[in-house]
């Protein structure tokens, strides 16, 4: 913790900024962030309920919104546990063990974030499309990828990919495997000790992946847009329908389906923020409460 | 560590055997697919799709937006970033969560929100168009979605380092006189630099990427408001594979060696913060 004094308190040691400069600049602070974070959030809500709450809720009284929930929960459900399993196995290789091509091993896993939605959605398009290198053999044994489902669940496993791995990398890293080895040593078997020991040490930092990796499974646009065929009641996620219905002029409909999706950012928010809270607390038993600050 | 200890602690080939397959299956053979795809084309065809007038132009107004929304990010994050640290005041607490708030909500959410405020009867295009300032269906608007999703970068990124800091230079550069001011630029900002261009850096190659939002407020018109991922997306619609492989290779270049600059900038703000 650092130890610097507000103004008055030490202006010998640091003088720091005066009154007026630190306002003003909490004031430039506020405002850029209420406008560019607040106003589009409030917007979204404003809008959906713009002409009632009746109309707000028949929006969802409706087949393909409903279809496109359920696929959306189905999507986040494959791709995360999939991309869950991965983390665990990744960072268990990475944080216990040594062995060449580590580092490499995890920039592989950090590709994902640096591609492009729409180039996420490519590539499965280039594998599993009519012209695709499967496609043809795929069609003759009528199986359906692009344009389907599974489609849908593979681009944004592709994109979601690194979150629950990168966030257990390091903090299984942190933690060493002197735990696992007393376990062990004891005569826990290695399955014992993962379900024991290990898990219980990862639970925050695990649950932490999970909530950022489903925000963005269920969010995700352009990826799933390439790869969906936008087949109406079929392949359309939530984001999907949010851009259907607002091409067609429905606007009150694509902000109320909208607001569902901005409903789960908030959630996000929050039950990231209490996460954090608890990976650190026992750390930092004492907050910063008996800090001096402005 | 002794050889035999290593081999005593189990899970190595399952866990690295496991992990190495999935990547390969989700991520390594479907990026081979398009560098495949791209190396299968002759290099004149490659080079016909990648300057015809129509990609050039989507190309400018990529780097172009990209680069003013993370200009933007980095200056207000560098700001944001330094208040939420250094000072305390009623509701820090929630405007820090709030900060994520880009990388939670949706970006098709996100983008429908931006042009309902900024299209001409919105909450603030209304006001804008008065001065002739039209936001939503313009470049502007491109830079505005741009800027949104790009936020949280340079802020979590300095945040870190900001809190970090040991006060003692500080402290040090005031007892010899230095303004605040001078302190800052001089003591503070050096130390800091590392991470605020990592920031910048990946600001900038996810607004180079992104597509959900700027779709919405963009208007979509070719050579004016077309940004590359979109024409990724056109191409891809009429089945011009190639085209689009074209554009997708310069794009995954051009994020690649992003990628590489933003762990040769962490590198350095590791360094810079050890010492």
């Amino acid at each position: 913790m650092s130890t610097h004094m507000p103004a008055g308190v030490g202006p010998r040691l640091r003088k720091g900024e005066s009154r007026a400069v630190r306002y003003v600049l909490i004031g430039i602070a506020l405002v850029f962030l209420l406008f560019f974070l607040l106003l589009p959030l409030a917007a979204v809500f404003a809008h959906a309920l713009e002409k009632g709450l009746s109309i707000y809720l028949q929006s969802f009284a409706n087949a393909e919104v409903f279809s496109a929930i359920k696929l959306t929960i189905l999507t986040a459900a494959v791709s995360v546990s999939c991309n869950l399993i991965f983390g665990i196995a990744a960072a268990w290789a990475i944080a216990k063990f040594e062995f060449p091509g580590k580092s490499i091993l995890i920039t592989l896993i950090e590709i994902p974030f640096a591609v492009s939605p729409v180039i996420s959605g490519m590539v499965f398009v280039l594998l599993f499309g009519l012209q695709g290198f499967f496609g043809p053999w795929l069609a003759g044994h009528n199986i359906k990828i692009l344009f389907a489902v599974p489609g849908i669940i593979l681009a944004t496993t592709f994109v979601t990919f690194p979150f629950v791995a990168r966030e257990l990398i390091t903090l299984m890293r942190s933690q060493g495997r002197d735990e696992e080895e007393a376990a062990m040593v004891l005569g826990a078997s290695g399955w014992r000790t993962f379900f024991h020991v290990t898990l219980p040490n990862i639970k925050w930092g695990l649950l932490y992946g999970i909530i950022l990796c489903n925000a963005r499974a269920m969010g995700e646009f352009g990826a799933v847009s390439v790869v969906s065929g936008h087949i109406r009641g079929l392949t359309n996620t939530m984001p999907l329908e949010v851009e259907i219905l607002y091409n067609e002029y429905n606007f009150v409909a694509a902000f109320a389906v909208a607001s569902l999706l901005a409903l789960l950012a908030v959630v996000t928010l929050v039950a990231k923020s209490l996460v954090e809270w608890k990976m650190h607390s026992p750390e930092r038993p004492v907050p910063e409460l008996g800090e001096p600050r402005q | 560590m002794s050889k035999q200890r290593r081999n005593k602690f189990p899970g190595f080939g399952l866990s690295l055997g496991f992990a190495v397959f999935y990547l390969s299956l989700i991520v390594l053979i479907p990026l081979g697919a398009l560098i495949l795809n791209a190396a299968s084309m002759s290099f004149s065809d490659f080079w016909r799709a990648v300057v015809s007038p129509r990609v050039l132009a989507s190309y400018r107004l990529s780097f172009g937006a990209s680069l003013v929304g993370a200009s933007i990010n980095m200056v207000f994050g560098l700001l944001v970033a330094w208040v939420l640290v250094r000072y305390r005041f009623p509701g820090r607490k929630i405007l820090d969560a709030l900060v994520d708030l880009p990388f939670a909500l949706p970006t098709a959410v996100a983008g429908l929100s931006l042009t309902a405020i900024f299209s001409e009867t919105g909450w603030v295009g209304k006001y804008l168009l008065p001065f002739g300032i039209k936001v939503a269906f313009t470049p502007l608007g491109i830079m505005v979605a741009l800027t949104f999703i790009g936020l949280p970068f340079v802020v979590r990124a300095v945040q870190p380092v900001l809190e970090d800091l040991s006060s003692e230079p500080e402290e040090a550069a005031s007892c010899l006189g230095a303004s605040p001011f001078q302190t800052f630029t001089r003591v503070t900002l050096p130390s800091i630099l590392p991470a605020l261009f990592a920031g910048f850096a990946m600001a900038f190659a996810r607004a180079l990427g992104e597509y959900g939002s700027v779709v919405f407020i963009s208007g979509n018109m070719p050579m004016k408001t077309e940004i590359a991922p979109l024409l990724i997306m056109t191409k891809l619609e009429q089945f011009d594979y190639a085209g689009a492989t074209a554009i997708a290779v310069v794009m995954l270049a051009a994020s690649f060696l992003l990628l590489l600059g933003i762990n040769l900038l962490q590198r350095w703000s590791d360094q810079a913060e050890r010492n």
